[in-house]
């Protein structure tokens, strides 16, 4: 896969570090010259993976997450969001709008907004062995 | 995380503010819940006009506030949500069970 430009972060699962990451991100992504909107939706998505990993991935202790992002050609921004955590179970249960195992302060509805924000969403998950998201964002080209 | 919030004629409004995710949702949801049971207004209005981003979790800081209003019977608005924030309402259909308005009336 050809890219012109890269990025790796690494950061322990802290809440604090979600505004971090996506902050993060959209600093990345400015050089793309996105519109307000596009930001908005990458930011959103980016908070989302990585709030994900907090909750879920390492819910008793503190863990690594890492969050690479790629510019490829034609505009589009690639981000993989990682953790070596507990895993996922039942993808399927997951991926439901309003599924969470998150209790009453959480909405069930990330993925939900991960998939609706970006062009593309995947996730791979192995319990015992941790959590891979990848999505992309196709930029429009300002004229 | 701060916020104001005031009582006028049994309508509490409450003007959040900065950024909501997970980090700081708890506190929200806890510091909303608390008002509304102390005043148990006729009206809740929560104030998104200091709001610059809100993720998933503010959708569930609504919900905790509608769940909240309808145990004592009464109505949550949602005032001033700028485009970020309106988009992930949108996107959850939060839009549709909770009346919103563009701005403080």
């Amino acid at each position: 896969m050809k890219f012109t430009n890269y990025m790796i972060l690494e950061f322990p699962s802290k809440s604090t570090n979600e505004a971090f990451a996506r902050s993060a991100v959209a600093c990345f992504a400015a050089q793309m010259d996105p519109t307000l909107e596009e930001l908005g939706d990458i930011r959103t998505a980016v908070s989302e993976a990585v709030t994900n990993c907090i909750v879920h991935a390492y819910p008793n202790d503190l863990g690594v997450i890492t969050l690479r992002c790629r510019i490829l050609k034609d505009n589009v921004l690639d981000i993989v969001v990682k953790d070596k955590g507990v895993g996922i179970p039942d993808l399927e249960q997951a991926r439901k709008p309003m599924f969470t195992t998150g209790g009453a302060e959480r909405s069930g509805m990330g993925i939900t907004i991960m998939e609706s924000f970006m062009t593309s969403f995947d996730i791979a998950s192995e319990p015992g062995k941790g959590t891979a998201v990848h999505m992309r964002r196709r930029l429009q080209r300002r004229q | 995380m701060h916020f104001i919030s005031f009582l006028e004629n049994g309508k509490l409004t409450v003007a959040l503010t900065g950024e909501i995710d997970h980090h700081c949702a708890k506190a929200y949801i806890q510091n909303i819940a608390g008002k509304i049971e102390a005043y148990t207004p006729d009206v809740c209005v929560l104030d998104f006009g200091e709001v610059t981003f809100v993720d998933s979790s503010g959708i569930a800081v609504v919900i905790n506030a509608l769940r909240s209003m309808t145990q004592i019977e009464g109505k949550l608005v949602l005032t001033g949500i700028g485009a970020q924030p309106m988009r992930v309402f949108t996107a959850s259909g939060i839009d549709k069970l909770v009346e919103i308005k563009e701005a403080v009336s």
